[in-house]
């Protein structure tokens, strides 16, 4: 269709929009960040994943100001921001708890940034009800903050953080008040708004289905450290650790010891179990130990031996999750490894194949799981 | 209603009966036809109108109002000062006896407080006045002030403040436009204890007060060593009654407030 891929981090002559180099936090004797260096485009919706006390947040209010990095620099568009106190910089966050001033209504909320640039008079009026009509918010102008509700207290938010026209727009966990149906619309409509807005985004979050959904590059962290910057489809089919692999979506791990053999491997880790076959570019030497990490949907279940599957092994089904679209089912071999496989409910009404306890048949090919090494 | 059980209403009445019964026999004699104080002779309101024309009674309550409006918005400006130091500013040096002293007045007996301000204003050669006792008010209401503030402090959520900075505000603009509007019902109702301690003390005042200013507490104080005068009773109800509104009135706009703001949610919830 002649629409380019928006992939800026491909491209290397692509300028970033913020660098983070060598950047350390710490705080006493405690290393929130350590040594990280990276860079996030502009018009990016960049996440920033991991879970609690990895440092995400210290990561966001180092580029809201609000924190300065121990060691390192942080350049916005090439200029390094330590010495910009937050009120000066082109940078507005939303925050977890959306910090509404109470005292203050709907539109003067929003209002409060554009007032503080002293921005004429009728200026500020139309930059509000254009936020105002955005976030669909006008029939609530003049409530208090207590006077609507947490829905709509998140639009308010997210309006007052884009009346500015930031560069850069920092979200903390900024649905993570909010219910599980709201939250999913919420996802779609915060997409919606930073494609219109063009506004770089920098999410933070620790809900994994929430990162996946929005962002177009997703980092996952752990302990201070960035593991992996990536597109949230390489994120899940091509993660670099088993730390990775784990966090997003539901694995099963595999762990053993790997004999390369043809254009790929063996990989005996169970004994009584024939040897996994794996393809893989991971490079790995004879013994050397391993992981495969092979996702639930990618297994196949069959009642009987499939034929000439790259991998197959018997088992028992310990446990069935019903989840309406899919199932799960935790199947138990021999050896008492068990092993995730789902299937999609895709007939209703069909008659249940397999149940507890049936012995079973697992399957899969050998591109379906990633091969780590230990 | 819930109908009380016997010894709830025996509480409720002998706490009732200890707390007020004083002050309402006081206010039944104020209206006392007869010049002795504990003999009733009929109602009268000469009382009242007598304490008009009283030069000297008039005038200690305009030296008390004066220094009670003065000396609580020092405490109160001051009082909320220290209670941004002890909440805000972390652990400092200095931060556990900045503490204690500005807790200390809360606890140290009041004739004390007197006489070492009193040496004080001697040591360092300041006549004793209206100005020394504003100083004296100040001292021991800021500690109240900053107690009533700083536990409204504590329950601040600071991300207001961040987003005011991050929405352009300077740190000072910031305490006025969104900290200040947020916590000033508690540092209304610091203002308003500081205002109601200057009012009715006596020891401090008696120790810092010059001959030329004479509060109303002095000024009864010595008129009832020469005998309870109807007068006085009339005097102290007039206090009672201004107190008795202020309370009243504060605790109904805290009421209506609070009401308004659940009635605003629950409204929230179903629209």
């Amino acid at each position: 269709m002649g629409q380019t891929i928006f992939e800026p981090w491909n491209d290397p002559s692509a300028k970033p929009l913020i660098q983070f180099k060598n950047v350390t936090k710490k705080f006493g004797d405690f290393v929130a960040i350590d040594n990280q260096t990276f860079d996030i485009y502009a018009q990016e919706f960049f996440a920033l994943l991991g879970p609690s006390g990895c440092g995400k947040t210290t990561m966001m209010r180092m580029l809201a100001g609000f924190e300065t990095p121990t060691e390192g620099t942080i350049l916005l568009g090439g200029e390094d921001i330590a010495p910009i106190p937050p009120n000066k910089r082109a940078v507005n966050m939303m925050f977890q708890s959306y910090a509404l001033f109470p005292h203050l209504s709907v539109w003067e909320n929003i209002a409060f940034g554009l007032k503080r640039d002293s921005m004429p008079k009728p200026d500020i009026e139309a930059r509000v009800a254009e936020m105002l009509k955005l976030t669909r918010l006008e029939q609530f102008a003049k409530r208090k903050p207590h006077q609507i509700s947490g829905g709509q207290r998140q639009r308010v938010a997210l309006a007052r953080s884009l009346a500015k026209a930031p560069k850069l727009l920092l979200l903390d966990e900024p649905l993570g008040a909010l219910d599980a149906k709201l939250r999913q619309d919420t996802q779609f409509e915060l997409m919606d708004i930073q494609e219109k807005t063009g506004t770089t985004f920098v999410i933070v979050t620790h809900d994994q289905e929430e990162a996946m959904t929005v962002a177009s590059r997703v980092a996952v962290m752990d302990d201070g450290r960035i593991i992996q910057v990536d597109t949230p489809a390489r994120i899940y089919e091509s993660p670099n650790s088993v730390y990775v692999a784990d966090f997003i979506g539901d694995v099963t791990i595999l762990s053993g010891t790997a004999t390369p053999r043809d254009d790929g491997y063996d990989i005996a880790f169970a004994e009584g179990q024939p040897p996994l076959r794996s393809k893989s570019d991971t490079r790995l030497d004879k013994g050397q130990a391993c992981h495969l990490a092979i996702r639930p949907e990618k297994v196949s279940i069959t009642a009987e031996k499939p034929v000439d599957a790259a991998n197959a092994m018997q088992g028992k089904i310990l446990d069935i999750a019903y989840l309406g679209n899919l199932s799960t089912y935790h199947v138990q071999l021999p050896n008492g490894q068990i092993i995730k496989a789902q299937t999609a409910n895709t007939r209703r009404l069909s008659r249940r194949s397999f149940t507890w306890e049936d012995d079973v048949w697992l399957s899969w090919t050998d591109t379906a799981g990633v091969l780590l090494a230990g | 209603m819930r109908r009380l059980s016997w010894f709830n209403t025996t509480a409720l009445t002998l706490g009732f009966a200890f707390l007020y019964l004083p002050m309402v026999i006081l206010i039944i004699y104020s209206f006392n036809e007869s010049k002795l104080v504990t003999v009733w002779a009929g109602f009268s309101t000469k009382w009242y109108g007598e304490l008009i024309q009283n030069e000297a009674f008039l005038n200690a309550a305009w030296v008390t109002l004066r220094v009670a409006v003065i000396s609580s918005t020092i405490a109160t400006v001051l009082g909320t000062m220290a209670a941004l130091v002890l909440v805000r500013a972390g652990r400092f040096s200095g931060r556990t006896l900045f503490s204690g002293m500005i807790y200390a007045p809360l606890v140290m007996p009041e004739v004390i407080t007197g006489l070492s301000l009193l040496l004080l204003f001697i040591g360092i050669g300041l006549d004793r006045g209206v100005f020394t006792i504003i100083l004296a008010h100040t001292t021991f209401s800021m500690c109240y002030v900053s107690v009533v503030v700083s536990s409204r402090l504590v329950s601040f959520d600071k991300s207001l403040e961040e987003a005011a900075l991050d929405l352009g505000c300077s740190p000072i603009s910031a305490f006025r436009l969104v900290t200040l509007p947020i916590i000033a019902p508690a540092v209304i109702s610091g203002w308003l204890l500081a205002f109601t301690l200057s009012l009715d003390d006596l020891v401090i005042a008696s120790f810092t007060s010059g001959p030329s200013s004479t509060t109303l507490p002095i000024k009864i104080w010595s008129a009832v060593r020469l005998g309870v005068s109807p007068e006085i009773n009339a005097l102290s109800t007039l206090m009672i009654a201004i107190v008795a509104v202020g309370v009243i009135t504060a605790s109904l706009i805290t009421k209506r407030a609070s009401l308004k703001q659940q009635a605003d949610e629950r409204a929230a919830v179903h629209a």
